[in-house]
């Protein structure tokens, strides 16, 4: 399920337009690379190890309004905020939209090894 | 010498046209899935041959996400010398005694077989723009495009009395060996001994790292060692990063065990003696560790790439192609950037230069306006641990990154935020190294 307001502000964002109406230069890319920075904590393509929630195929308006609420206050959060605060309402959409078409997978497991003692 | 060239060209067989319909269609497959076409699946990379150098954090997310976002497009060739990828992050934790080398080491193998990455173990030794080529300890490679993510090397020069590494004194800054060295002359020290670490003027590599290390000692040594003191002598004026909140810990926790002296830039060192003059006193350690003023690593420098001070390397913020080898691209620790050198930083610069760089190759312009994250986790104790985080937006005027609203470190630090420490290690190291 998309929120109706996210398809319209997606489908401004293809025509290179903001929701404001003047035109905000955010392409797919752009939401691409962003959205790989929240893979840090989040997990690779937003699958997380445990410990952090996973982004892949969270429903769209979820997503937003959880943003939304870190960014407002109105949402308790211990690192969040500072994120959420730091991205615009056009940002926190794309990213939703985004998320919400990666599939859900089970990371592999880190590729442990022991110590073989390099300088 | 036997010359290996992976460069292929195969790309100019393409016309343009052809090229750029292609291109929009398969790069940045993320968003949908279109069916490759025949030359796609061909053998040789039809959008260009990418080089490596250094599979750090930054120049392996930077690898990984060429050849995931090109859908295989474009070939890329690692150059590695160590067998093992060991993570910096955490590895104070060593010290403290909560984790051990072989909780921070990794094989190199899976992020090689998952995304059809060409990896030569070795080291590149000089680079010739010209001819587009680098130049290995046995070989050379031809490249399209080059990315340099070296990380740091360390200038002893300016250190009077210890111009060179000395065998007993180390640095630790780059996990492995040291680490283990530096934690076994931990153990070996007599209760009631002073730890004396030295912090460099800043920029150098991870801000909060030195005072984290300063916190996982004494924790060491509330346990273990209880009369022993651990004694910071900070070449800056004040903590770098995350102030408030070590003082809390250095006030606190371990009032009885941490001295934290600003202003105290090393004047000379005996390293025979374990002494360190400042300009206001001498300081006799039983136990040293200096961490040592730092520059681009040495690959950057050998290619006088290190414009800016004789010790970064300046980049343009959309590409990360350095301003003065448009082909040679640089990431992670050794740009010149108002960024803190963390290594989530260098996951997300390697992320907008990766697709840049698919960007350059398929004949389309970069992203004008890249955004990213930032989050650095400190722990004070085996448990707790406390953040800074930040997104960082590009400014166009300022042709740089600059740190957008909100913004800013914890309160405290916490079990929880120890909690979201470890998941951020784990998250960090599965998007590197899978
Ligand atoms: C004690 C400590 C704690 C830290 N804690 C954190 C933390 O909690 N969170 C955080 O975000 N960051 C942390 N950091 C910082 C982080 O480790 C660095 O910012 C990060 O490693 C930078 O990545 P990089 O790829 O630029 O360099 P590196 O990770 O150092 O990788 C450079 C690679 O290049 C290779 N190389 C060098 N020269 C050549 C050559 N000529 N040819 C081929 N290969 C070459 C090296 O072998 C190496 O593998 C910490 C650092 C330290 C020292």
């Amino acid at each position: 399920m998309q929120h109706p307001l996210n398809c319209i502000i997606v489908s401004l964002l293809a025509m290179g337009l903001s929701p404001l109406g003047f035109t905000e230069p955010v392409q797919a890319n752009s939401v691409t690379s962003l959205a790989a920075s929240c893979y840090a904590c989040h997990g690779p393509d937003g699958n997380s190890m445990g410990g952090t929630a996973s982004l892949a195929g969270l429903n769209a308006s979820y997503f937003a309004e959880r943003m939304q609420g870190f960014k407002d206050g109105s949402m308790p959060a211990t690192v969040m905020h500072q994120h959420a605060k730091g991205l615009t309402q056009t940002e926190i959409l794309a990213l939703a939209d985004y998320f919400a078409t990666l599939p859900r997978k089970t990371p592999k497991p880190l590729p442990y090894q022991s110590f073989k003692g390099q300088p | 010498m036997k010359t290996r060239d992976f460069a292929v060209h195969a790309s100019q067989a393409l016309s343009s046209t052809h090229r750029r319909q292609f291109c929009r269609q398969v790069v940045y497959g993320g968003l949908a899935f279109y069916g490759l076409p025949a030359f796609a699946r061909a053998n040789k990379p039809p959008l260009g041959q990418v080089v490596v150098v250094g599979a750090g954090f930054a120049g392996l997310t930077a690898a990984k996400y060429i050849r995931q976002w090109s859908r295989g497009n474009v070939g890329v060739t690692v150059i590695e010398p160590n067998m093992q990828f060991i993570s910096c992050p955490q590895s104070n934790l060593v010290l403290g005694g909560s984790k051990t080398m072989d909780a921070l080491s990794f094989s190199y193998q899976l992020a090689q077989t998952q995304h059809g990455l060409k990896w030569v173990h070795d080291q590149v030794v000089a680079i010739s723009p010209t001819r587009k080529q680098v130049q290995l300890a046995r070989g050379t490679l031809h490249y399209d495009k080059l990315i340099l993510a070296p990380g740091v090397d360390f200038n002893y020069r300016p250190l009077v009395g210890m111009t060179q590494p000395v065998a007993h004194i180390t640095h630790a800054w780059k996990a492995g060996a040291q680490t283990l060295q530096l934690r076994q002359q931990l153990t070996a020290m007599a209760d009631g001994g002073v730890f004396v670490i030295t912090i460099p003027k800043a920029p150098y590599r991870c801000p909060p790292g030195p005072y984290e290390r300063a916190c996982q000692v004494a924790h060491y040594f509330k346990q273990h060692k209880p009369r022993s003191k651990v004694i910071v002598l900070d070449a800056n004026p004040d903590i770098v990063s995350k102030k408030g909140l070590f003082m809390q810990s250095f006030r606190g926790l371990y009032a009885d065990i941490i001295d934290y002296r600003p202003n105290s830039e090393i004047v000379e060192i005996d390293p025979n003696t374990h002494t360190v003059k400042t300009d206001f006193e001498t300081v006799h350690a039983d136990l040293l560790n200096v961490i040592p003023p730092q520059l681009a690593g040495k690959i950057a420098q050998q290619a006088q790439l290190n414009n800016v001070d004789q010790r970064w390397c300046e980049v343009d913020f959309l590409t990360y192609a350095s301003t003065i080898a448009p082909d040679i691209h640089i990431i992670g620790d050794s740009i010149s950037a108002g960024l803190p050198k963390s290594a989530h930083m260098a996951t997300s610069q390697a992320k907008i230069c990766a697709a840049a760089m698919v960007d350059l190759l398929a004949g389309q312009a970069p992203n004008p306006l890249p955004v990213f994250a930032n989050t650095c986790y400190s722990f004070v104790d085996d448990q707790q641990a406390m953040h800074v985080a930040n997104v960082y937006r590009f400014d166009a005027t300022k042709k740089t990154m600059i740190g957008a609203e909100g913004g800013g470190v914890s309160t405290q630090a916490s079990l929880l935020e120890g909690q979201y420490a470890q998941a951020w290690a784990n998250n960090i190291w599965a998007d590197t190294l899978t």
